[in-house]
């Protein structure tokens, strides 16, 4: 079971990713953005950063690093990918997740504990978390207020494919439409969230909650192996 | 083949939150500027295109700012053809 984890220039959470998935039991792979072979890897991982410096718009430039083409097929044909934080930018803008995460509403970068309800929990990043449970995962980002317009955010609703959302005692930290932290796509085997799953992997760190999505990811995979 | 110069004004959508033109406002007072509202922040690319004709010229930028430069959910843009 290997889970890849693309590094874009800028990206700054990819060891921490790479260190959470092997924590959970797979094998991790770091994958270059300029190659274009994700090596067999069963899952992908988009990490955290600020892919190309972020310019124009978080994630729009690293959507045409060489390695997409690879990560679109590999999402085509079934296989599970996870953006994290600037990862979810960059799926969005590759039209891989729907939406759009806008500047902070709170006109600052935001860089803090906050708590998540899970919406779904019968998806691949999602299965081992309790019934009733909510995860404590850090935040830190200045573009993560999600938008759509309202008519395409009921459907998003209809469709169940909310699959967090901030909630209380902290809130929504960002402006978020309707409080979302992340989303699946139709097939639920894409997600992207703004928190930080790999950054609460081990209780040292103030929480291992995250450790409950890594999990989750690492054995989806061991059920059902993506093809070759 | 000649060069086209082109300048693609990139702006926040009408109604959707402008935190850097709010962030800038909020300054303003500060300035003894209170008479200075509406203040919308966005971005202005600039670039180059050889080409054959200039509609050849703008058609490919018209497309790289759909596509690429702006995001169409959130901004509206603008294509001037500048002098070089």
């Amino acid at each position: 079971m290997k889970v890849a984890v693309v590094v874009f220039p800028g990206s700054n959470c990819d060891r921490d990713a790479l260190h959470a998935v092997e924590l959970a039991g797979a094998d991790g792979e770091l994958v270059w953005h300029e190659t274009t072979d994700l090596h067999g890897a069963d899952a992908v991982i988009l990490p955290g950063g600020f892919a190309h410096g972020d310019y124009l718009r978080a994630g729009a430039i690293a959507r045409f690093s060489p390695i997409m083409g690879a990560v679109r097929a590999h999402a085509q044909r079934g296989g599970l990918l996870l953006g994290i934080c600037n990862g979810f930018q960059v799926l969005t803008e590759a039209g891989l997740l729907p939406g759009v995460l806008r500047r902070n509403a709170t006109l600052r970068f935001e860089h803090r504990w906050v708590r998540l309800s899970v919406e779904r929990r019968d998806t691949p990043f999602t299965s081992r978390v309790p019934d009733g449970v909510t995860l404590r995962m850090p935040i830190a980002h200045g573009e993560g207020n999600y938008w759509l317009p309202d008519g395409q955010l009921d459907e998003l609703e209809a469709a169940g494919r909310v699959a967090f959302r901030y909630t209380e005692p902290e809130g929504n930290p960002n402006g978020s439409a309707r409080d979302i932290a992340g989303v699946i796509d139709a097939t639920g085997r894409v997600c992207g969230l703004m928190p930080h799953p790999e950054r609460a992997s081990e209780a040292l760190l103030g929480s291992d909650d995250g450790m409950l999505l890594m999990r989750s990811l690492v054995e989806s995979v061991a059920r059902v192996p993506a093809a070759a | 083949m000649a060069g086209y110069r082109f300048c693609v004004s990139i702006m926040p959508r009408e109604g959707i939150l402008d935190p850097a033109g709010k962030a800038v406002e909020a300054a303003l007072p500060q300035l003894h500027a209170d008479n200075v509202h509406e203040v919308r922040v966005g971005r202005r690319v600039e670039l180059t295109v050889e080409s054959d004709s200039a509609d050849t010229a703008r058609a490919m930028v018209d497309s790289l700012a759909a596509d690429f430069l702006a995001n169409p959910l959130i901004e509206n843009w603008k294509i001037e053809e500048i002098a070089r």
